[in-house]
């Protein structure tokens, strides 16, 4: 998290307590902060402020607009969506098919690309919600957003899109675009964990997905965490402000570090569409070791890295992003994700470049399946 | 002050005991041999060779050993693809049977293999169970002169891993286990599309008698005479629980398209050749599932119109 954030959240855990809520002077106080802040997130995505509800982070965002969407549209009982989301909307799509929805998860190809036109083919009448991520959380690959909007937009279907890791990366200019729906997440931009958003736009119905107040305009009810809803406020404001400038050095580290360990290690590949990709994220294979071992390894090093292998995310088959892209099993076992930030530095890139090598060998001289 | 350090200490050697470890809880003896593992690589012209797993299945070990004049483990070597528990129990299977007769070194349970370790967290108890099956097929091999290779004995339960129920019920055995989900650490079965749970389930049962009833059961299994709503919405269950899963897997979906009378009408979706599902009829295999949850008057009916749409599945 950014020292400014946390700088900005202190005074609002002991001398701003006040419940925004409350009406006196001490509530109004906070009240101010929480309106602050909403004009903050709102500057960020292009939106007018009134059109921000904040949540407890991107998996509420997701599940609200997901159930809140289809609560508001009774009558249509099909969602289309892609096999390569988050699990915070695959998983809530694939509850619905137990209650009666039909869903609709588009496929990607080996470069993790969707196809627009099989989107416009599988919109019909029937169709409640299109739900579509902005970029992917394991490859960084970043979906037309704007296009597939547009064409949801034409058939007057809700579209929502799950945007967790594309808001600070991306520019974003809502008021100029067909999204109808969008879920943030707080600690993706540097802020607080346990805060989020979600973009409503104006006359987009969505059923209130949390019953007992009058608060976020009685959307979502319940006290605000006001020292997160002040905190992500902040985030936002230092994303808006560096977003050019930080995403020239992310990705210029990213490159030198991407090309540097496919340079090094053999049988190494990249996983995603190299050209449409977020700044920050890398995604690489390596062919016969196991990306467990390769984290441990890391971690021994002080390098933090995650895996899409079976054995990291504590099922048994490797990530579903990677298989839906046809990666073949050999090698979703070995893949290993590094995501950067403007806090990363060339040294730590270098150190990476020089240690990677070292593993990956040291792992194949283990691996029954490397033939000398 | 020291006593009280070596009074921590022991608690923390009883927590590995208990083997209620998460992920990344590894012992330090599980890292050191991950870190530095001991005896890797392969004996050339080795006495016994066995070779388990494989790239698909995300672990797979290839074990060699050589017997000395009194036929005892002279040297055994291995190599290991896999996480980090792999390459340790692999590591510590090698030092365990070194100077061990082969009757000796037959004796290693899976357990024995991980309490050497301290304990392994519980999801990946299946690495253990790797070891000892790679030392059974080096035995095995060794045993038929060199010939025989590793083969799956009983029939094929869980078609995602290719585990038999001879395996499954050997886990529960050594183990002591009760429920799908401990089946499933310790020998991968069951977790991958789930499709197999009732059959494990019905293994445990088997195996376990009196002890498998401690755990809840998973379904209200059928009652005396259904109304027609319980009876649609226990195929709806049986369908979200039982069917869904598999056909998932295999990047199909079934649709409960209506019911009348006995008469259940499903459409399937996504199904493809390369799906190893097709080798049965998926009528039969939906209708064997609600004839067994809920009612044997049941019969099925493919609504061919919705049926046959296109399908994306990426093989």
């Amino acid at each position: 998290m950014a020292e400014e954030v946390l700088q900005e959240m202190k005074p609002l855990f002991c001398q701003l307590y006040g419940n925004p809520s409350s009406m006196h002077t001490f509530g109004g106080q906070v009240g101010r902060r929480v309106r602050h802040a909403r004009e903050q997130v709102a500057a960020l995505l292009g939106c007018d402020p009134s059109e921000i509800i904040f949540t407890s982070g991107g998996t509420e965002s997701d599940n609200a607009a997901i159930k809140g969407t289809l609560a508001a549209i009774p009558n249509k009982r099909k969602v289309i969506t892609t096999r390569v989301e988050h699990p915070a909307v695959l998983a809530v799509c694939r509850d619905l098919e137990n209650h009666g929805y039909t869903v609709v998860e588009l496929g990607v190809d080996k470069e993790g690309r969707l196809d627009p036109a099989e989107l416009e083919e599988q919109i019909d009448d029937d169709t409640a919600l299109v739900t579509i991520m902005y970029a992917n959380n394991e490859t960084g690959v970043i979906f037309p957003i704007d296009k597939i909007a547009k064409i949801v937009a034409d058939k007057e279907v809700v579209f929502h899109t799950d945007a967790v890791q594309a808001v600070g990366k991306i520019p974003l200019n809502l008021a100029k675009s067909n999204i109808d729906l969008l879920s943030l997440s707080g600690h993706k931009l540097h802020g607080p964990k346990g805060v989020g958003a979600l973009y409503v736009r104006k006359g987009t119905r969505i059923a209130s997905f949390m019953l007992g107040g009058h608060q976020e305009a009685g959307r979502r009810a319940g006290t605000e965490n006001v020292p997160g809803i002040v905190g992500l406020g902040k985030a936002c404001e230092l994303a808006a402000e560096n977003i050019h400038e930080e995403n020239q050095k992310v990705k210029r580290l990213r490159d030198r570090l991407e090309n540097a360990i496919l340079e090094n290690c053999p049988d190494s590949r990249l996983n995603g569409d190299k050209k449409n990709r977020l700044p920050n994220t890398t995604n690489i294979s390596f062919e016969y070791i196991e990306g467990e071992a390769i984290l441990l390894m890391l971690d021994k090093y002080g390098i933090c890295a995650s895996s899409g292998s079976a054995c990291t995310s504590g099922s048994l088959e490797p990530s579903h992003v990677l298989r839906a892209m046809g990666v073949p099993f050999t090698a979703a076992h070995g893949s290993i994700r590094f995501s950067l930030s403007r806090y990363n530095t060339e040294e730590e890139v270098d150190y990476t470049i020089e240690i990677m090598p070292q593993i990956v060998n040291q792992l194949r001289e283990l691996s029954p399946f490397v033939v000398k | 002050m020291l006593k009280q350090a070596r009074r921590i200490e022991n608690n923390s050697k009883l927590k590995t005991k208990d083997s209620k470890l998460s992920m990344w809880e590894y012992t330090d003896k599980l890292k050191e041999h991950f870190f530095n593992p001991h005896n890797v690589g392969e004996i050339e012209d080795p006495d016994g060779v066995g070779e388990v797993g494989s790239l698909a299945c995300g672990d797979a070990l290839r074990l060699t050993f050589k017997l000395d004049r009194n036929g005892r483990i002279q040297d055994a070597k291995f190599k290991t693809f896999g996480c980090a528990s792999a390459i340790a129990t692999s590591s510590v299977l090698t030092e365990m049977i070194k100077g061990k007769t082969l009757s000796e070194a037959a004796k290693v349970t899976n357990r024995d293999i991980a309490d050497y370790l301290g304990g392994l967290p519980e999801q990946k108890m299946h690495c253990s169970v790797m070891g000892r099956e790679a030392l059974e097929a080096a035995i095995e091999n060794y045993r038929t002169g060199g010939k025989k290779k590793h083969e799956l004995e009983g029939n094929v339960i869980c078609t995602c891993f290719g585990v038999t129920d001879k395996e499954i019920e050997r886990v529960i055995r050594e183990n002591d286990l009760t429920t799908a989900e401990q089946v499933t650490n310790y020998c991968k079965a069951g977790g991958g599309c789930g499709g197999c749970h009732g059959e494990i389930e019905k293994i445990i049962e088997k195996v376990q008698g009196e002890k498998a009833k401690e755990r809840p059961a998973p379904l209200p299994r059928r009652a005396g005479k259904l109304t027609n709503i319980q009876k649609i919405q226990m195929i709806q269950q049986t369908i979200n629980e039982q069917i869904r899963p598999a056909l998932r897997a295999h990047g199909g979906n079934i649709d409960l398209i209506d019911v009348e009378g006995n008469k259940v009408i499903v459409a399937f979706r996504g199904m493809c050749a390369q799906c190893r599902l097709t080798e049965f009829t998926m009528k039969d295999v939906v209708e064997a599932k609600l004839r067994e949850f809920v009612s044997d008057d049941l019969f099925v009916e493919e609504d061919k119109d919705s049926t046959q749409e296109p399908h994306n599945h990426i093989g």
